[in-house]
């Protein structure tokens, strides 16, 4: 299969005091197994909206277009479907579940994700294992899996918690939805690391991001440009470099 | 909000099946006429072979009753009680307190078999091994209370060694008839209130613990309740002393048949902790709750009152309700001894038709006193469900301290939570912190569970037993777990 | 639901002139009073209040003459000579009747803005509940006179006093003014309320009723000033309805009187409407101060806000009763409430009881409550930078309290409000240093 993800003429709204305001208009996008793309746009362009309606989020209405997830229909399925499918978000802003242990909460999903896949769940012993190991390489106290989810978490112990989450399910594709806002260099330097362990020739990513940082860290295949809900432009990582230089302006006028 | 509704409207159609404790026993009954006059208690009494005094006690009660009209306060509804129309007394035909479990209706030791109750000391003895990264679990000894006498006690020769009485009330008025008429009646007074005063009149059975100066008591006790017979009240009314130094942990656990009918259910607790004592009382209450339209289901009216009344006593409550059409109940603690501590953990959830008002009353009379009373309530369906909770700081209860937390969820909109806080501060240098908050599960909590492989059920499950977890972690381990799988199957049906 | 009736009160202190009514709103509400009595102490929303003040009197009606000289005194002991307050428009009521002597000519008030007496053309309105309220059907058959204020469309009507003094009558004596507030859409007003009374007088009764309607977008300030004479009953009665985007907010501060009840229902009936119902009490001796409000949602998006603070010495007693009531349309309602109590006296006690009844799920509401003395730490930490005792009380007293008064959006009200609690705190507060 050449393509992991297939985007085509996506539109989607969403509710505002009862009128539909349009956000995506129409994107194409298609994502290869084992490669890394990214997508780069000014705010309120529709970068996050675009991960939303990929994870499966309610409030958003779509209104024309297709996606196909490994020859499925992802539009068709529940969010714990896509996440069982392989599909993994990585929040811009992850949400706190008080009283929800962090381990248990783990352990929960990726038994869940395990139980659709056919594939055998982890015991407590094996999955603590596990769990160690990836905590471990993202230099995370275990204290983290003792608190509960993201609650009183700092900004960079939360995305942090993402990429431990990501690792632990295996996607086949992770969304990273600015997943690098918010972080001093050392935090962002270990949540590349996490992300790169996972490059393979069945692992893709879609990188949402402002910043040209991630990016040379990760090494991706296409930056796509998307501009008021549409890619106007795709390359290569010299586009992220042009953009780190001269902005989106020349793009501007480009999707006018 | 449309997946939710799906999944709610799904659920919904499963309907009350998850009630699996709702089958009906058939066993073989000694059942006294319907209806309450002095007849009926002395039948009662004569049946138990009581002695006078407590004959008496139970009139006078009666006579009080019956100048009394039901409490019309809380927030709950329902048709008129016939208190004509009830049984008071129902016992399986046989001797009353066999001496060991050989005795014992192999049927009724079936029964609490289907309900995971332990009877059998053997069995109980020989499970102990202990699963690897799980803590030992102590021996639980069982009063086991079907319909309106004790069936069967277990342990109480190892509690005997260790000076523990554990036994059935109605024995305990043979046995020990000075430390029952000493503190019956002591917490709990016969007229308290309208339901206090009928549990005094017709009381048929429920457990005594009585724990001698300085004994931890070695095991955790445990009552378990169930009404089996048809139109049948049940009435039991459990008496806990602990002495001076002395600790127990007491849990209860209650179930009874699906019935179309409503049962009436108006039990009562007096605990009394002397100097150092400590008491720990936890309930999961289970009785059923009605079908998915509201039809029958237990009427829960309780009165549990705790006296902390030596120096430095702690009596804490523990609830976990699921069950019942109607719960009336406000386990509280008389906060007499100076430095003594009340606490109240409780976890109400009401789904389909059911009501709750529940709560606890913090009465701080002596010095230092310290009281903490978290309470979650969680609606759902076209249930409704209140939090009353009273603290009264009197003037001598200087350096009084008390914190209460009160959370609601709630679940769809067609429920109601409510908050009913009572506040009194008579004593300058007494502390009262008051906290309460209402909110739904939110939007992004869901969406965020279910983008990491949950499904809606197990993302609610989760998210309802972390904001109950400040209560579930004071219950002991083997009821939380319990406690933990009830509060998902209550809310089956309903989550959104 | 109680299956027994209320054990009502008895009607004896004023049978005689409710017998006398005889238009048809003051005889239905007289008949809805007969029905109930007085509240008991058995009425849930009077647990913690209780009226047997007014009995073994009888409430006479207040005299029609009153000694101007006395009246002009007690004016400036609210109002001082000079002052900013004293340029306001303002209508007067002695005894419960306006006084034009007293009142500021209808000419002065802004374009836009009206009143009349209520005297002159009652009209009842349908705000209240006479059949629920029993005192509020007290004043409907009992009302003489009152304000009614109108502010037309988009008019900002800026300030206006509203003073109501009780002076010296022939006996114990009672008056129900009826006052109504009723603003036109995107119209404002700052309405300054203030009673006073004076002292030494035989025992009055004061029972205002206030009705406001606000219109699309308007927004009222109500600023309650409540200083009259220390053997005085004063209870009150305020019914806000809020359209759509309109805001209600209010502050009440309680000095004086014996017994004084604040008492609002505010329904927000439109999206977007707000109310905040706020206020503080500093009582002393026998004192006993209630606020207590019903805030009903009965539209989405609406916010309210209410933070009551008491400061009690001697054996005063504070109540505090907030019922925030969602209804099931009322989805993404904003509520939050907060009373707190400083107790600075073994004798004086509060009783709070803020209650939430809640059938909308998509909500965020809250509550909190703290009761205590005076902090410790902060009293040694002033200590420790030398100032000692009674300053030192008197200082974070007044802090608690002016962090209230704060919430007072209208600078001018709120200068009203610092300056009566500062007069009031320096007598209190060493008052009761030196008996201690």
């Amino acid at each position: 299969m050449s393509e992991l993800l297939k985007i085509s003429g996506l539109h989607a709204s969403i509710d505002a005091d009862g009128i539909p305001k349009e956000i995506l208009r129409g994107v194409d996008l298609v994502v290869p197994p084992g490669e890394v793309h990214a997508i780069m746009g000014p705010n309120g362009c529709g970068k996050s909206t675009l991960s939303y309606v990929l994870a499966g989020r309610e409030e958003y209405d779509v209104t024309a277009g297709s996606v196909s997830f490994m020859g499925q229909d992802l539009l068709a399925m529940e969010p714990e479907e896509r996440a069982a499918a392989g599909l993994f978000l990585a929040f811009q802003a992850p949400v706190e579940l008080p009283g929800v242990n962090n381990a248990n909460f783990l352990r929960t999903a990726v038994n869940a994700v395990r139980r659709a896949r056919g594939e055998p769940e982890l015991d407590a012993v094996g999955f603590l294992k596990t769990v160690r190991a990836a905590t471990k390489n993202l230099s995370m106290s275990d204290d983290m899996l003792k608190r509960n989810v993201n609650v009183g978490f700092s900004g960079g112990e939360k995305k942090r918690n993402e990429v431990l989450q990501m690792t632990m399910l295996q996607p086949k594709l992770a969304i990273l939805d600015e997943t690098d806002s918010g972080l001093d260099v050392d935090a962002l330097r270990i949540v590349a690391e996490g992300v790169k362990n996972l490059r393979s020739p069945d692992f893709s990513a879609l990188v949402i991001t402002h910043h040209q940082r991630l990016l040379e860290y990760l090494g991706p295949d296409r930056i796509h440009v998307m501009v008021r809900g549409r890619i106007v432009r795709s390359g290569g990582p010299e586009l992220a470099k042009q953009i780190d230089v001269e902005g989106y302006a020349s793009f501007l006028t480009e999707a006018a | 909000m449309p997946a939710i509704t799906e999944t709610r409207e799904q659920v919904e159609k499963l309907g009350q099946s998850s009630y699996k404790w709702g089958f009906e026993t058939d066993i073989e009954m000694d059942v006294a006429p319907k209806g309450l006059n002095e007849d009926t208690i002395r039948l009662i009494s004569a049946r138990k072979e009581e002695p006078d005094w407590l004959l008496e006690w139970r009139l006078a009660a009666f006579r009080v009753w019956q100048t009394m009209t039901e409490p019309t306060w809380a927030k709950v509804t329902y048709p008129p009680i016939d208190y004509q129309d009830v049984h008071y007394y129902a016992a399986p035909r046989k001797k009353p307190g066999p001496k060991s479990l050989d005795e014992v209706d192999p049927e009724l030791l079936r029964t609490y078999e289907k309900l995971g109750i332990p009877l059998h000391e053997q069995a109980l003895l020989a499970g102990v091994e202990v699963p690897e990264g799980e803590e030992a679990r102590l021996p639980v000894a069982v009063d086991a209370v079907f319909d309106s006498v004790s069936v069967a006690t277990t342990f109480r020769k190892t509690l005997a060694e260790a000076g523990v009485i554990f036994c059935p009330i109605s024995e305990a008025v043979r046995d020990h008839p000075d430390l029952v008429r000493k503190y019956l009646g002591s917490v709990v007074p016969a007229g308290d209130n309208f339901y206090a005063a009928l549990n005094a009149a017709v009381f048929t059975d429920g457990s005594f613990v009585f724990i001698p100066k300085g004994v931890r008591c070695p095991m955790e006790l445990s009552t378990y309740f169930r009404i089996n017979a048809r139109n049948t009240g049940q009435f039991e009314r459990t008496l806990i002393v602990v002495e001076d130094g002395a600790s127990v942990s007491y849990l209860e656990g209650c179930t009874a048949p699906m019935r179309d009918e409503n049962q009436l259910h108006a039990a009562v607790v007096e605990l009394v902790a002397m100097e150092n004592a400590s008491i720990k009382y936890s309930t999961v209450q289970n009785w059923y709750p009605g079908d998915e339209n509201g039809l029958g289901g237990i009427y829960n009216f309780v009165t549990k009152r705790g006296a902390c009344r030596g120096a430095k006593s702690k009596i804490s409550w523990t609830q976990v309700e699921t069950g019942s059409a109607i719960t009336w109940k406000y386990p509280s603690c008389i906060l007499q001894g100076e430095g003594s501590v009340g606490e109240f953990y409780s976890v109400a959830v009401t789904n389909n038709y059911q009501q709750a008002d529940t709560g606890t009353k913090m009465i701080h009379i002596g010095k230092n006193t310290r009281s903490t009373i978290i309470a979650k309530t969680i609606s759902a369906g076209h249930s409704d469900s209140t939090y009353r909770g009273l603290v009264r700081m009197l003037p001598k209860a200087s350096n009084a301290r008390n914190f209460t937390q009160c959370d609601s969820l709630l679940i769809g909109d067609r429920c109601g939570a409510h908050t009913v806080p009572y506040i009194e501060n008579r004593n300058m240098s007494a502390r009262i912190e008051h906290e309460a908050t209402t909110s739904k599960i939110s939007e992004d909590q869901m969406f965020y569970c279910r983008q990491r492989g949950l499904s809606q059920e197990d993302a609610v499950g989760l998210i309802v037993n972390g904001f109950c977890k400040d209560v579930l972690k004071e219950l002991p381990m083997e009821f939380a777990v319990e406690a933990q799988k009830l509060l998902q199957i209550s809310l089956e049906g309903s989550v959104g | 639901m109680n299956a027994l009736a209320p054990s009502g009160r008895s009607l004896a202190p004023f049978e005689a002139r409710l017998s006398g009514v005889h238009d048809v709103e003051r005889k239905s509400a007289a008949g809805d009073l007969a029905r109930t009595g007085l509240p008991g102490p058995r009425v849930e929303a009077w647990h913690y209040t209780n009226l047997r003040a007014l009995s073994g009197h009888v409430f006479a009606e207040s005299d029609v003459l009153f000694d101007e000289k006395e009246a002009r005194a007690v004016l400036a002991s609210v109002i001082p000579e000079g002052s900013i307050f004293e340029k306001l428009p303002r209508l007067v009521l002695v005894n419960g009747r306006i006084a034009p002597g007293l009142s500021s000519s209808t000419a002065s008030l802004p374009e836009g803005v009206s009143w009349s007496s209520f005297a002159s053309a009652p009209d009842f309105g349908t705000q209240t509940s006479p059949q629920r309220d029993p005192l509020v059907a007290l004043n409907t058959a009992l009302a003489s006179d009152g304000m009614q204020l109108s502010v037309a469309t988009g008019v900002k009507a800026g300030q206006v006093l509203l003073v109501s003094l009780a002076l010296s009558s022939s006996g114990v004596v009672s008056f129900h003014p009826r006052h109504n507030v009723a603003l036109a859409p995107e119209a404002s007003l700052t309405l300054i309320e203030i009673s006073a009374g004076n002292d030494g007088q035989e025992l009055y009764f004061h029972n205002p009723v206030l009705t406001c309607s606000l219109a699309e977008g308007a927004h009222l300030e109500h600023v309650k000033l409540q200083q009259e004479a220390g053997n005085a009953i004063h209870l009150a009665t305020v019914y806000a309805d809020i359209a759509g985007h309109a805001t209600y907010e209010s502050f009440t501060l309680t000095l004086g009187s014996a017994l004084a009840r604040h008492e609002v229902h505010a329904s927000l009936a439109g999206a977007h409407a707000a109310v905040h119902v706020n206020g503080a009490q500093l009582l002393g001796n026998t004192q006993v101060g209630d606020i207590t409000s019903v805030i009903t949602h009965s539209a989405p998006d609406c916010i309210s806000r209410q933070t009551v603070r008491n400061v009690l010495t001697d054996r005063s007693r504070a109540v505090f009763q907030g019922k925030v009531l969602v209804e099931r349309v009322a989805q993404k309602t904003d509520g939050y409430q907060m009373n707190q109590a400083l107790l600075l006296s073994p004798t004086a006690e509060i009783d709070a009881k803020p209650e939430l009844e809640i059938y909308a799920d998509d909500v965020r509401c809250s509550h909190g409550a703290t009761v205590g003395a005076l902090d410790e730490e902060q009293l040694f930490y002033l200590r420790s930078r030398g100032i000692a005792g009674a300053q030192a009380r008197q200082m974070l007293v007044e802090a608690f309290l002016i962090e209230a008064t704060d919430l007072v959006r209208d600078e001018v009200a709120r200068t009203l409000l610092d300056g009566a609690l500062a007069d009031a705190l320096l007598n209190r507060i060493t008052a009761e240093e030196r008996g201690s």
